[in-house]
């Protein structure tokens, strides 16, 4: 046994050219074989790739996707976030509990089947919604988890689980799954016709600073959410000093409500790859590599198919749809389940093979990126959008959107409306627009760029979405009168709580201090005092973190006391005493542990 | 005087060269920025926050960025010192800090910047978490309840002794030192001679018997604050 362990893994690092910086591809390799990196595998792997031990130790420790222990052949990973819950979440996790006889986090007993929680999954158009191994399975209800169940008893293949075919490629025989586009209003940037190569072939006709200079006259900003300059990105990237430079493309949607990604690889990934070539002729590179979040490894056979056309069709490859000395290709770097990854630093730890920790700036990655190249990353939409800049002219791009924010934007719009799904609107909607457009009624609440944008209220509708106003990387999620702000709130504490690569203190120490004390709000143990303690909390966790997680990470809180004070105040004051004392102490819990351990229950317990 | 940044701390002029960090011109100023991640021997990390310092209005850690001409630094403002004073307490409430019974009372960083920004209790409510200890090792002991993970073991072992000894686990809350081993740092090369454990600035990484070889009351912090050997200067 030891000795297939060994040999396999002697095969498994070789190909990967015992690289190091390879790491990821050999850790999930192993866990897709084994279904862990046992203690045993990670000592051979060191051996292999000339590192230590502990070092696999801590890049397996990281990913959520890796993990020491063995799982089941199969990994139900149910979605567990906000969306997922109103949409009735709860009850199949129920189903599944009961029908496999195990708790989340656990492991039949025959080693057959594992059952875990997972962080948004990208369907929040489509939920409740599970990973299955690498299947995704929509609109569950808990007789569909029970049949799912029932199944994979009989027959442990989880491709055997895929029901009706989605639309588009989903249902090609490269993807074959059951997800849904719910493309709800293509505009004319994204989801137009597009002809391969129209857009390279513009780039190449140009010198690199002129494709620069389009993309900076396009008033082109990143869509990934923090909204940064493309043009001026490119430009630091082309001047920084260094012989090799990357083009990196973040597919590593995460944010909780945003799947617009999701759509792009399955529709348009064309678009995208061509995004890529365009800056890596503008930038002098002749390597790109796309990082695609692990839930979406079901698209990935046919990211390859589009990637070997356009190889085949000289879009990629040496001298570039005949452009002498242009050199440029991409390959696929997966991940493991980490949210952090989509920081662009923490990516770049993770395509080198390291725990997805994001690194201090400066030096930015313009200058010192991936194995301390000059390296750009941008995300798949701004990718798309380069390519249509090049295709169509500054000015025609230029013209869409608002004064500070041009063009247009993807949103992924889930929650208490009609017709949840993929928008492509101009920027400087305003969020009633989008509200009328998705159908919603009865909305309270709209929660604008995920968790870590802004939860607004009815009074803030007409405001628009735009880097200057309402900015968000595509996450909408609504919420109608009957939704409760502070337990979407904690949801989304959990959430950063979770993701916390637990680097930098505030970040790692303060999400669980502020989740803790908005537990006691809503548990009644309230009291006043309680929200400036979470505010001066919040500032020092903003101010002081070291990535953009931690610096956004409060403000589900922060934005639901702003917009929604009268909510908690509410709540402190339903849970005061009338006289005397409030518990904020709860002995019975606080023996429990002792209890536990003597073996016996407390006399006056 | 092309070779020379200047900028200023609080108002004050400070000079210094090219590439160094804010911490290092401020040390060589005589200007105190607390920290405990950061050590002069070892490569900057920019983890543990409490060298928080505005840079032209902007949060930054002093230890890693790099000195600029012109730059507006401000460290001693009421804003700062409470930012560091959540990250202070931040570390006592992670962790289990026990500092009566301590054998590096006195020689602790933690303790003495608790001491240094008055620091009686922590306004945070503790977390108790469970935490492991490690004494397989013949001369060295392991307590994970009082790391902060600044990552200086890890930084000292691997840059220093160069053995790789430490390093990180986990993400977020349950994040931990480990050991390149199945479990216990009696089956790693790891030496009482390693400067990794020299570095540690609280109690979690102690040599064994000789916790009490200086008594409490002549011990590093008793008499001077932590960061007056910098003021000093």
């Amino acid at each position: 046994m030891s000795e297939t362990l060994e040999s396999a893994i002697r095969d498994i690092s070789q190909a990967c050219g015992n690289d190091r910086s390879r790491m990821m591809d050999i850790v999930e390799a192993v866990q897709a074989k084994y279904g862990c990196v046992s203690g045993e595998a990670m000592d051979l792997i060191a051996k292999q790739v000339s590192t230590h031990r502990v070092e696999v130790e801590s890049v397996v420790s990281f990913y959520a996707f890796l993990s020491e222990q063995p799982k089941g052949k199969v990994v139900i990973r149910l979605c567990d976030d906000i969306i997922d819950e109103m949409k009735g979440s709860e009850s199949v996790a129920e189903a599944f509990k009961q029908e496999l006889g195990i708790d989340f986090g656990e492991t039949t007993p025959d080693g057959v089947i594992t059952l875990e929680k997972t962080p948004c999954i990208g369907m929040c158009d489509q939920a409740p919604a599970a990973l299955i191994n690498n299947e995704i399975i929509t609109y569950l209800s808990s007789d569909l988890a029970r049949e799912i169940v029932r199944k994979l008893k009989k027959n442990p293949d989880p491709k055997k689980l895929v029901g009706r075919l989605g639309d588009g490629n989903n249902a090609s025989h490269l993807v074959h799954s059951m997800v849904h586009n719910n493309i709800r209003l293509a505009g004319e940037v994204i989801f137009s016709e597009m002809a391969p190569g129209a857009g390279l072939k513009n780039a190449l006709a140009l010198n690199p600073q002129e494709v620069i200079r389009d993309v900076k006259t396009a008033r082109l900003r990143g869509r990934g959410g923090a909204g940064f300059p493309t043009g001026m990105k490119w430009d630091f990237t082309r001047q920084a000093t260094g012989d090799k430079k990357y083009v990196l493309c973040n597919a590593d949607e995460g944010e909780p409500g945003t799947f617009k990604d999701r759509v792009i690889l399955t529709e348009k990934s064309d678009l995208m790859f061509e995004g890529m070539a365009i800056a890596g002729y503008a930038i002098g590179a002749d390597t790109g590599i796309v990082y695609l979040r692990g839930e979406y490894a079901y698209l990935r056979p046919l990211l390859e198919d589009v990637l070997a056309r356009r190889r085949n069709d000289n879009l990629l490859g040496n001298d570039v749809m005949g452009k002498k000395g242009f050199n440029f290709d991409i390959r696929i770097q997966m991940g493991a389940g980490a949210y952090i990854c989509g920081e662009e630093t923490a990516l770049i730890s993770s395509c080198e093979g390291l725990r997805g920790d994001p690194k201090n700036r400066p030096p930015f990655p313009a200058q010192k990126g991936y194995l301390g190249c000059p390296t750009v990353v941008n995300n798949v939409e701004t990718f798309c959008k380069v390519a249509r800049i090049l295709e169509h002219g500054p000015g025609w791009f230029a013209k869409m959107g608002s004064e500070g924010s041009s063009g247009t934007k993807l949103l992924s719009i889930s929650g208490d409306c009609a017709k949840p799904g993929v928008y492509e609107v101009p920027f400087g909607i305003k969020v009633r627009e989008v509200l009328d457009l998705c159908d919603a009624e009865d909305t309270a609440a709209v929660q604008v760029g995920g968790p870590s944008g802004q939860m607004i209220g009815m009074n803030q509708f007409g405001d628009s979405i735009c880097y200057e106003h309402l900015a968000t990387g595509g996450s909408v999620m609504v919420f109608n009168s009957t939704r409760d702000v502070l337990t979407i709130a904690r949801k989304f504490m959990e959430f950063f709580v979770e993701e916390s690569c637990g680097f930098c203190t505030p970040c790692r120490v303060g999400n669980v201090l502020l989740k803790e004390k908005l537990d006691d709000i809503i548990e009644g143990k309230g009291k006043s005092g309680d929200l400036d303690y979470l505010e001066s909390l919040g500032a020092t966790i903003k101010a002081a973190s070291r990535c953009g997680l931690g610096q956004t990470s409060p403000n589900p809180i922060l934005t639901t006391i702003k917009n929604f004070r009268s909510v908690y105040e509410a709540k402190i004051a339903a849970g005061k005493v009338e006289e005397g004392f409030q518990p904020t102490f709860d002995i019975h819990a606080a023996l429990q542990t002792a209890e536990g351990i003597a073996g016996r229950k407390s006399v006056h317990a | 005087m092309s070779n020379t940044i200047t900028f200023t701390i609080d108002g004050v002029e400070v000079t210094g060269q090219p590439g160094q960090t804010i911490m290092e011109a401020a040390d060589a100023a005589g200007i105190y920025i607390p920290r405990l991640c950061a050590l002069e021997e070892l490569s900057p990390h920019g983890s543990c926050r409490v060298c928080t310092v505005m840079v032209n209005g902007r949060p930054q850690a002093a230890c890693t960025q790099p000195i600029a001409d012109g730059m507006v630094v401000e460290n001693d403002t009421e804003q700062i010192l409470a930012i560091r004073r959540d990250i202070i307490d931040m570390l006592f409430v992670e962790g289990n800090h026990f500092c009566m019974f301590c054998e590096k009372s006195g020689n602790c960083e933690l303790q003495a910047l608790a001491y240094r920004f008055g620091i009686a209790a922590p306004r945070f409510p503790y977390l108790f978490p469970k935490r492991d200890i490690d004494a397989t090792h013949p001369d060295i002991f392991i307590d994970r309840n009082r790391c902060i993970l600044c990552g200086r073991c890890v930084r000292a072992s691997r840059d220093i002794d160069g053995k790789n000894v430490f390093e990180f686990v986990g993400r977020g809350f349950e994040k931990r030192v480990a050991v390149n081993a199945e479990a216990n740092l009696a089956d790693t090369d790891a030496a009482a001679t390693d400067e990794a454990v020299n570095v540690c600035p609280t109690g979690a990484l102690l040599k064994k018997r000789v916790g009490y070889a200086v008594p409490v009351g002549q011990r590093k912090y008793d008499h001077k604050p932590i960061g007056s050997e910098i003021e000093k200067k």
